[in-house]
């Protein structure tokens, strides 16, 4: 094809490098031709961001930041007396799930196929803290339907900040900017759930994909297609993303959206874990539910830090704890030392490892959701084990694995 | 790799379900409400129960008349001069009787809004909650009440439902709850009561929900589309990626 | 690439695709554009009015709400009536052609045959929107150019846009077009309901 094209595109692209950008993006970007299931999570996250930004622009016009109304603007003004508000809602509502699933669904994918190793760390560092900026952002959005987990469920995490010694106290009124979860807090939570982390959350995408483009994508066999190139320069094993993986990603689309759409018509409050049911009762801050459980996504790492015993009257280890279950991801591209990147070509006592570690991830998830018992504490504290020695002692185990021979070019099975 | 996937996979569907059980145990055993929001008929006896007897003391502040009356086939004069005992507009929302100021002097405390009742305690607890009060001469209001112990809210509906007694078990001299027992009969039989109250928590989860029907007849339809979007594109697919060897 | 690539089949399912893709993606859009509809608390609050005109006196208005806006509610009296029949050379749209009213409101006294000395009209200036002032007695300091011509009607005072007491303009007013008339409907001799067109026209 003719690259400096004449009529409109030619005018454009001699200002705004529109055709460069498709081109390096889409239709030059050569993408491994034998990706599989696991490789819809990306294309699918955008897709949600896409469904929360257009729900939550909308929400935004009839919700209002204020103790007083946010219930009442929520379950009367957008469940009842906005035309059709009440499906915008439960796009969002389930869309925070939704996010988080195809998250870790991705993260997983991430895992099992090296995609964090050597080239492509910080991918997986940007892929990270992209983890952060969404917990923080279900986090406050959590907070504004003003009911009662709404409120207790800050009320909790909010106080993890004033475990920290010294400075927690005044923290966590600094947080509030108040004595308690009030109409200041509510307020910072909306703009910071509205604007700053929205716009944290899209620079850190754009700068996770174009480090995805810079080094290319990685594969189910951990091959590096640039290593095997035509005479053209294009990788044998490279197929341009568009129009093949676009075809193929709206086909994944269009099957997450029945899933879905499953979801916002017939389960919306899917059982009580995306819409908990006691959020379903205005906040008030003199009556605390039974019990208190964060939202399926928060409860891994949750009870991790229920997990870990209070030191004199401090939940402070637990905090480090959570904190540190986040924070030791970023590490992964070091703390992994071998050097074969697919789960396919490595030993098979790995495979068990990595299997163990799903397993323990979910029953954290669950037990979470629970209230504690001596027998869960126990189990918790087991998986919360687990949890550190998979990441911690990886660079000793990694380095005795038998691997096996990993293919010169990828496979298509 | 197909099979870990699937152990896994078998593995965590089997601890959340366990996971759910244990969450779901203890206490007093909820009885199936088993009621279809879209019977018509059953919501507006419900919705005349519910504006007779809970409104005098408890809103439903979410909901308005009018909405009521285009969602359960009611004329507006019929909602105005059955349900619509304080008179307000056909737009208004549903306000209890009694004031705010008043229920603070003689309860201790304003009855809970009942909009979202259904949501958050859900229609087989709220069935089960209004007919297991029983009678107890320690509280003030001669009733208690199995699922909710020590309620504040008085047995209203016991001339009709007549006088029940609590039955208790005991293990290792711990004694719980596990029955009721009519010991005096009420006005009406008790299948009539039964329905009545089916009635009232049908209203209850309409009112929780007004589009809850319309949601679910929607959902069909976008499914059927998606399924019909999902043959183009997958036909597109499967000829794009014959170019793929 | 292989060779044996149907162009016109893949162009055809591409083509079929983006249809029904574009379909679906116009049954989103209803929701979203739907929402911005008054809600069902606007529309309660805009809801039609009963106004009960039972101790109105000839030559007198009252004025209630409807929807925000300021609706006059004046009582005629036969010489008015008259009077309205024959003001036809000074105003600006005589027969309401160009003017917002019901059906049933298009003539001289602008409203029911039945109960012609009843005016239902908004209190909004077709200029730019100020509430004009009910001017009933015939010396009217800012009648101007229309001196003794001036029969009684509407002024108003942010550029003296001048009506009569049907609502209709005069000639060379800023306001192009006679007060608005809203839907209303007589539930009684002595009750109007304004805001929702009846079966009484």
């Amino acid at each position: 094809m003719e690259q400096k094209s004449n009529g409109l595109m030619g005018w454009i692209d001699a200002r705004f490098p529109a055709t460069k950008m498709w081109e390096d993006h889409l239709s030059k970007y050569y993408a491994p031709k034998n990706f599989n299931f696991w490789y819809f999570f990306g294309s699918l996250a955008i897709m949600v961001l896409v469904i929360q930004i257009l729900s939550g622009v909308f929400l935004a016009m009839f919700y209002k930041p204020d103790t007083a109304l946010a219930f009442q603007s929520v379950e009367m003004g957008i469940m009842r007396d906005v035309e059709w508000g009440w499906l915008i809602r439960y796009f969002h509502s389930t869309g925070a799930s939704a996010f988080f699933l195809v998250v870790y669904l991705h993260m997983f994918r991430a895992l099992i196929y090296g995609s964090y190793k050597k080239p492509r760390e910080l991918i997986w560092i940007f892929g990270v803290l992209i983890f952060l900026a969404l917990m923080a952002e279900g986090f406050m959005g959590y907070l504004l339907p003003w009911g009662q987990m709404s409120f207790w469920g800050a009320q909790v995490i909010i106080n993890l900040v004033s475990a920290i010694p010294f400075v927690g106290e005044d923290l966590g009124i600094w947080v509030r900017g108040d004595f308690v979860i009030g109409d200041a807090t509510l307020n910072r939570f909306y703009s910071l759930h509205i604007v700053a982390i929205p716009l944290i959350l899209i620079g850190l995408i754009v700068a996770h994909i174009i480090a995805l483009h810079e080094v290319g994508s990685n594969n189910p066999d951990g091959v590096e297609i640039k290593k095997n190139k035509d005479e053209n320069g294009i990788p044998k094993d490279g197929i341009p993303f568009h129009p093949y993986y676009s075809v193929k990603d709206i086909v994944g689309v269009i099957v997450f959206l029945m899933f879905f759409s499953i979801v916002v018509f017939f389960a919306p409050e899917m059982f009580g874990y995306f819409l908990e049911h006691a959020n379903f009762e205005p906040a008030n801050p003199l009556k605390t539910p039974e019990h208190i459980a964060p939202v399926w996504y928060f409860t891994p790492y949750y009870s991790v830090l229920r997990a870990v015993p209070s030191i004199a009257g401090s939940a402070f280890p637990g905090v480090i704890a959570m904190g540190a279950a986040i924070v030791v991801l970023f590490f992964l591209p070091w703390l992994d030392r071998n050097p074969v990147k697919s789960i396919r070509y490595r030993a098979g006592w790995y495979k068990i490892l990595v299997a163990i570690f799903v397993v323990t991830f979910i029953i954290l998830g669950v037990l979470g959701t629970l209230a504690p018992t001596d027998g869960r504490t126990l189990l918790a504290q087991v998986c919360t084990a687990y949890y550190f020695a998979f990441f911690l002692l990886m660079p000793i185990y990694t380095k005795l694995e038998k691997n096996k021979p990993v293919p010169e070019r990828v496979t298509m099975k | 790799m197909k099979k870990t996937i699937l152990v896994l996979l078998l593995t965590t569907i089997a601890m959340i379900s366990t996971g759910l059980t244990m969450a779901a145990g203890g206490g007093y055993p909820k009885s199936p409400a088993n009621v279809n929001v879209d019977d018509m008929a059953s919501l507006q006896r419900g919705a005349k129960v519910f504006s007779d007897y809970c409104l005098s003391c408890h809103s439903a502040k979410f909901v308005r008349f009018n909405r009521v009356a285009d969602d359960l086939g009611m004329t507006e004069s019929e909602v105005m001069e059955n349900l619509n005992h304080l008179g307000g507009k056909f737009g208004s929302t549903m306000t209890a009787t009694m004031t705010d100021a008043y229920a603070k002097e003689s309860f201790g405390a304003v009855p809970p809004d009942l909009s979202l009742v259904a949501r958050s305690r859900g229609v087989d607890w709220l069935y089960t909650y209004l007919i297991s009060f029983y009678a107890d001469s320690a509280k003030t209001t001669g009733h208690n009440n199995a699922i909710f112990k020590d309620v504040g809210m008085p047995n209203i509906f016991w001339k009709q439902e007549g006088v029940k007694k609590a039955v208790y078990e005991e293990h290792d001299g711990v004694k719980t709850l596990v029955g009721l027992e009519v010991v005096e009969q009420g006005t009406m039989a008790p299948e009539e009561f039964d329905t009545m109250i089916r009635d009232l928590v049908a209203f209850l989860s309409y009112i929780g929900e007004p589009n809850q029907s319309y949601r679910k007849s929607l959902g069909v339809y976008v499914l059927v589309f998606l399924f019909i979007f999902f043959g183009f594109a997958y036909a597109m697919k499967k000829d794009y990626w014959k170019d793929v060897h | 690439m292989s060779a044996d690539v149907n162009n016109s089949k893949r162009r055809l399912l591409v083509a079929a695709t983006s249809v029904v893709g574009a379909i679906g993606a116009g049954f989103v859009a209803v929701p979203f554009v739907k929402s911005w509809n008054p809600s069902a608390k606007a529309l309660a609050a805009g809801a039609p009015v009963l106004a009960d005109i039972s101790k109105l006196e000839e030559g007198q208005m009252i004025t209630v709400e409807w929807r925000g806006k300021p609706v006059y509610i004046l009582k005629r009296t036969e010489e008015n009536l008259k009077v309205l029949e024959t003001d036809t050379d000074m105003l600006a749209d005589v027969n309401s052609d160009a003017s917002k009213q019901p059906e049933y409101c298009k003539n001289s006294a602008r409203a029911y045959e039945n109960h012609a000395k009843i005016s239902v009209m908004e209190g909004v200036c077709t200029h730019l929107g100020c509430a004009p002032k009910y001017v009933p007695d015939l010396n009217n300091p800012f009648a101007g150019s229309l001196g003794a011509d001036w029969k009684g009607g509407f002024f108003c005072p942010c550029h003296g846009s001048l009506y009569d007491l049907s609502g209709r303009v005069y000639s060379s007013m800023p306001a192009p077009t006679n007060l608005p008339i809203p839907p209303h409907y007589f539930k009684s001799d002595t009750v109007i309901l304004i805001g929702q067109d009846g079966s009484n026209a």
